[in-house]
């Protein structure tokens, strides 16, 4: 048991630490990007830079092969340059579900060319995705949605609604699944699409969340054609490809990026003065602190366990699937706990006056949609009690009935 | 980055799980706890025949001369059977305490006596209901001889003896106690009552017993700490491995018991829960990992990954032992049920070292000294 890099690993982060220095401006040490200042338009345009330079170092997706423009590199080399990109203030998050879910399901579906065409724009950050699937009656039941596509020659036309698509408003392509027939059970009636942003009859609404952004959009689609062409998988299997996308969604959004952790919280204690000296000399603080520690710490450890095995070329266990229902719902009461440290203060977010430029106000407004992206901390447990522990699905009213006369509500 | 148990370790550990399974299904504790017996001395003897009891102890003191990372295995398939034998007392703790601290001579009369099984030891610390600090630790070690009462000793009657935590100053500082050991033989000794008597603690009265420093003179409270750190990772195991067993039996109840048409196991209610179980589980398991991995290498991190090891596994018994009841329903509260024989050990394995308060108080302690190095 180690966790040192092998020779070759080593090797590897000494490559990756070389570039990085000469490429990238290291944080600095209050972890003040100044970012929270700059407009959407400034962040994308410095972010495609960034992916650029990454993609033309062969860094952008280490784990891909060369053909895509990737290294055919391992886990270990992607998270290896994942630990060392860290240690630098570089712009991060306009790619994840494009190069995390999108181009991969096109890996899976689309054909050469349409590969040749797409993959490498996407790569280096001058083409935009955003995956459309869930829908105002269909986020964790996503195979519920009613956005239907009918055939027109070689055409589909694609009439419905979809929401809280992320990045809609600034991408260029998504992935898109309708319903191409109602009168078969609901997974049987779907197919997956993709399509240009700029195709006629598309409409972007931006939704404003309750952390004040509006990074996630309604999608219209009125008489929207899609070539047959840009059909992935067959017509009827588009749950099949879905589930392609949504197994990596799990992969990308377990990482990290959960905002402040005990470290944060460590030095918010021993900054702050309570009635009776250092909030870090406090019972219940330190009580506290050892929880998301044990918790947080738990699951860096179970991640080294899931690269042990990717190292090694074996297929990680199932414990990989814990990470975001133990991540998001810690990040919210962390965030919590330390605005309750502040007391009456606590109320500011002041990029100012709050400790660490209000991340801990920050990350109490944006962990609850943590909670709910890419799977709710209920519908990750009822994944873990089936997948994992073989427990019975739920009684399921839905299985055998044709979609459209499946009871609706609100 | 290898965070794993080689090849060879998860074989002794599957080795270990088919020769509990066979040697102690669950009416070896359940018989113990019934009879009040001080330990299953048949499987003792069978424990020691496998060579467990010497596993770190090296071959020059009769010992297998393993690492700490095959004791860890063996741990966690201990835990998973709650094995009704004396071995985290002399194994884990006596052994460990003369390891770090024995003199060459002691080290000679006791490590072949605890490998070959022909003695047992145990760690003598509490004085009653109340932690062990510095002000609350009276007993007394003066001209070669203890005096003074610990109470609860684990496995007190079955030990031959003792590694003790004793006051050789007057001075309510760390620096005015020892570790000292002594032949039991010579003590009063009487089985306490506890809510886990399935493995038994003891009352040991020292009156003048003789008895000789282990280390230096002072230097015993940093001793007991290490001693209670390295044991805090083989206990983890233990109670990662009795976690993972109530999970496992929560969820063939769930798979079994039908209400209201169906499976128990359909309800979210009770899925939920073992998703949480789950969880709690695979991250007491990769804490103890990572304990494992700093006991093996002697890591500065020791006392950091000991206690977050500690407080995870502590966290992962409670909850999983306490929920398998409750999964159970009525039949859970049953005497009959092997549920409680879980609850039990769970809580016993959690005070055992201390409790999770003080294991949360060392944890952030730790951090912050590593803060400031
Ligand atoms: C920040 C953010 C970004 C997002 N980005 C995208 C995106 O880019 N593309 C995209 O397609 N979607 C995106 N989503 C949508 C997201 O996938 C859904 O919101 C999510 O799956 C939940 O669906 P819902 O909102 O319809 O809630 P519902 O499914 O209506 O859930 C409501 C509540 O019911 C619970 N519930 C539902 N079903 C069950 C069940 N079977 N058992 C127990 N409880 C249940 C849920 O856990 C939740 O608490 C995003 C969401 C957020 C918050």
């Amino acid at each position: 048991m180690d966790f040192e890099d092998t020779q070759d690993e080593a090797q590897f982060r000494s490559e990756v630490k070389d570039w990085l220095k000469a490429n990238a401006t290291p944080r600095s040490g209050d972890n003040r990007t100044g970012r929270a200042e700059q407009s959407e338009a400034d962040l994308l345009a410095e972010a495609k830079v960034w992916q650029a330079k990454k993609a033309d170092a062969k860094y952008a997706q280490i784990t891909w092969p060369e053909e895509f423009g990737g290294r055919g590199g391992s886990p270990i080399q992607n998270v290896i340059y994942g630990q060392e990109e860290a240690k630098y203030d570089v712009p991060r998050g306009f790619f994840d579900i494009g190069l995390g879910m999108c181009i991969p399901t096109l890996m899976a579906y689309a054909t050469k060319e349409q590969l040749g065409r797409y993959v490498q724009p996407a790569l280096r950050g001058e083409e935009v995705w955003c995956q459309l699937f869930s829908e105002p009656a269909a986020g964790s039941d996503v195979a519920g949605l009613r956005t239907k596509a009918e055939k027109d020659g070689d055409d589909w036309v694609v009439n419905g609604q979809k929401v809280w698509t992320s990045g809609a408003h600034y991408s260029d392509y998504g992935i898109l699944v309708v319903r191409t027939d109602p009168n078969v059970p609901k997974h049987k009636g779907l197919t997956m699409f993709f399509l240009s942003m700029k195709t006629p009859g598309i409409e972007v609404r931006p939704i404003k969340q309750i952390s004040g952004g509006a990074n996630f959009n309604e999608v219209f689609f009125n008489d929207v054609r899609i070539p047959d062409s840009q059909r992935l998988g067959k017509v009827g299997d588009g749950w099949k490809v879905a589930l392609t996308t949504l197994m990596n969604e799990r992969l990308a959004i377990g990482g990290g990026g959960a905002g402040p952790d005990y470290h944060e919280m460590m030095a918010l204690a021993r900054e702050l003065e309570l009635e009776d000296g250092p909030a870090l000399r406090n019972a219940l603080v330190r009580d506290k602190i050892a929880d998301w520690y044990v918790r947080g710490k738990g699951l860096q450890y179970t991640r080294y366990r899931t690269l042990t095995a990717l190292s090694k070329g074996q297929t990680p266990g199932p414990e990989a699937s814990i990470g975001k229902v133990v991540t998001a719902p810690k990040a919210q009461d962390l965030a919590s706990f330390a605005m309750d440290l502040q007391d009456m203060g606590g109320i500011m977010m002041d990029d100012d006056a709050s400790p660490g430029s209000a991340a801990f106000q920050l990350s109490y407004m944006s962990a609850p949609g943590f909670r709910i992206a890419g799977g709710t901390d209920e519908i990750l447990r009822n994944i873990i009690a089936e997948r994992v522990l073989g427990l019975p699905q739920d009684v399921r009213v839905d299985k055998e009935v044709a979609f459209k006369d499946l009871p609706t509500g609100r | 980055m290898n965070f794993d148990f080689s090849d060879d370790q998860k074989f002794l550990k599957d080795q270990a799980n088919k020769f509990l399974t066979e040697k102690c299904d669950l009416s070896r504790p359940r018989k113990v706890l019934e009879n009040k017996e001080p330990h299953d001395s048949d499987l003792w003897k069978a424990i020691v025949e496998m060579g467990w009891t010497g596993t770190t102890i090296p071959e020059e003191y009769g010992g297998l001369g393993l690492g700490h990372l095959e004791l860890c295995v063996i741990a966690e398939e201990l835990g998973r059977a709650i094995a009704p034998v004396p071995f985290s007392s002399s194994v884990y703790l006596a052994t460990e305490a003369l390891l770090l601290a024995g003199s060459e001579e002691q080290k000679q009369t006791y490590l072949p006596k605890l490998a070959s099984g022909e003695s047992i030891g145990t760690f003598a610390v509490s004085e009653g209901a109340k932690p062990a600090t510095v002000k609350s630790i009276e007993t007394k070690f003066d001209g070669g001889a203890i005096s003074g009462t610990k109470v609860p000793v684990p496995d007190g009657l079955s030990a031959d003896f003792a590694v003790v935590l004793v006051r050789t100053g007057a001075s309510a500082s760390e620096q005015s106690f020892s570790l000292a050991i002594a032949d039991l033989a010579s003590t009063e000794r009487s089985v306490i009552d506890t809510m886990d008597p399935s493995r038994q603690q003891a009352q040991i009265e020292f009156t003048n017993t003789d008895a000789a420093l282990l280390g230096e003179q002072g230097a015993g409270w940093d001793l007991y700490r290490r001693v209670l750190d390295r044991a805090a990772i083989l206990f983890a195991f233990e109670q990662v491995g009795g976690a993972d067993a109530c999970l496992e039996m929560a969820k063939a109840y769930a798979l079994d018991r039908y209400a209201f048409g169906r499976q128990i196991g359909s309800y979210q209610a009770i899925k939920h829960k073992l998703a949480d179980m789950y969880i709690n589980n695979e991250l007491a398991r990769s804490n103890a990992y990572y304990g494992a991995w700093a006991l093996s290498s002697d890591a500065p991190e020791l006392p950091t990954a000991a206690a977050g090891a500690r407080v995870s596994a502590t966290q992962a018994y409670h909850y999983a032992s306490k929920e398998n009841i409750q999964t159970h329903g009525g039949m859970g509260f049953t005497w009959e049920a092997d549920c409680h024989l879980y609850y039990r050990r769970a809580k016993m394995l959690g005070l055992a070292l201390g409790g999770e308060r003080a294991w949360k108080e060392k944890l952030i302690t730790s951090l912050e000294q590593r803060n400031v190095a």
